[in-house]
């Protein structure tokens, strides 16, 4: 291990700001990358759902 | 061997197969994607030597470096996706093509973010015009202009065509950004991994950067199967094995 104590790990040797701001941006973008399909699957189903039921009313009663 | 490679082709044309196949791909590539970065940040973050330069602030080079070389591959996936759009009218490579776009222009985003940020305590500035930092800023642009593209038309035909143009013609700009710290006197450092040569890194410092490039491109393989699954879902809605799919 390169760091004796978790604040020398957090302090970088002074570059801490930079070496956390990147990884920081990172896991953001990483992130959303990561939600977005899933949430759009999710949505499609709810759509899709919807569609089902509006044709199931509209469709003649027998 | 060219029958194996028509029976692929076939069956990669097929949404149906490709969201039947991928299934079972899910899992392993999350699984993998995560283990990979875990175990590559860990080693990367705590064990890997500081460098004796610019001490730690060079383990930012573990998310910049995979982050870049993934924006070019994508970039080149991309463009092959919308050849075979261009050439054969397969509809899944189009759909491919408009999968990868924003997920190639976020790596390229994550480059120039990180790539930046390095420099402040590297360089002393955050951004220089140097041949390899606008290369890669023209890369993010043509992502751009690519994903504008692929929905800027009338119908989705058209802009699936104009996309891919755009990204055939931004092919260029791939081996300027390569050979761009070779060619101009840059502030870039030169390439850190070189195919052809014995690697300069210490391996404590190399296997990290190695196996954090292997969790980015699980990772992009694992978000290119999940946008275009969605696609497909999207696409092929009213057919009946994705309705039987989506049904409550």
């Amino acid at each position: 291990m390169e760091f004796n104590s978790f604040a020398e790990f957090i302090a970088m040797g002074r570059h801490g700001l930079y070496v956390w701001l990147s990884y920081g941006l990172t896991a953001v973008i990483v992130v959303y990358n990561a939600m977005q399909p899933v949430l759009r699957r999710r949505r499609l189903f709810k759509e899709q759902a919807q569609r089902l039921r509006r044709e199931k009313h509209n469709a003649p009663s027998a | 061997m060219w029958q194996w490679l028509t029976r692929l082709y076939h069956r990669l044309g097929s949404p149906k197969w490709f969201y039947e196949i991928t299934e079972r791909w899910i899992f392993w590539l999350a699984l993998g994607s995560a283990v990979t970065a875990v175990i590559g940040l860990v080693l990367g973050l705590l064990f890997a030597p500081a460098d004796y330069q610019q001490g730690d602030s060079f383990r930012i080079i573990y998310i910049h470096v995979p982050a870049a070389l993934l924006a070019q591959s994508a970039y080149m996936m991309m463009a092959v996706a919308g050849a075979v759009y261009l050439i054969w009218r397969m509809k899944m490579a189009a759909w491919v093509a408009r999968v990868i776009a924003p997920i190639g222009a976020s790596f390229c985003l994550i480059a120039l973010l990180t790539g930046a940020i390095w420099g402040k305590p590297t360089w002393g500035t955050w951004w220089v015009w140097d041949a390899r930092l606008t290369s890669m800023l023209m890369l993010l642009f043509l992502y751009f202009g690519v994903m504008a593209l692929q929905q800027a038309m009338e119908s989705e035909d058209a802009s699936y065509k104009a996309g891919a143009i755009l990204a055939l013609v931004g092919v260029v700009n791939i081996p300027i950004i390569k050979y761009s710290v070779e060619w101009w006197n840059t502030l870039h450092q030169p390439a850190t991994l070189k195919l052809t040569e014995k690697p300069s890194m210490h391996p404590d410092m190399l296997w990290p950067l190695l196996i954090m490039i292997l969790s980015t491109y699980l990772f992009f393989a694992l978000m290119v199967i999940l946008r275009t699954r969605n696609e497909i879902l999207w696409h092929e809605r009213k057919r009946q094995w994705v309705r039987k799919i989506m049904e409550p």
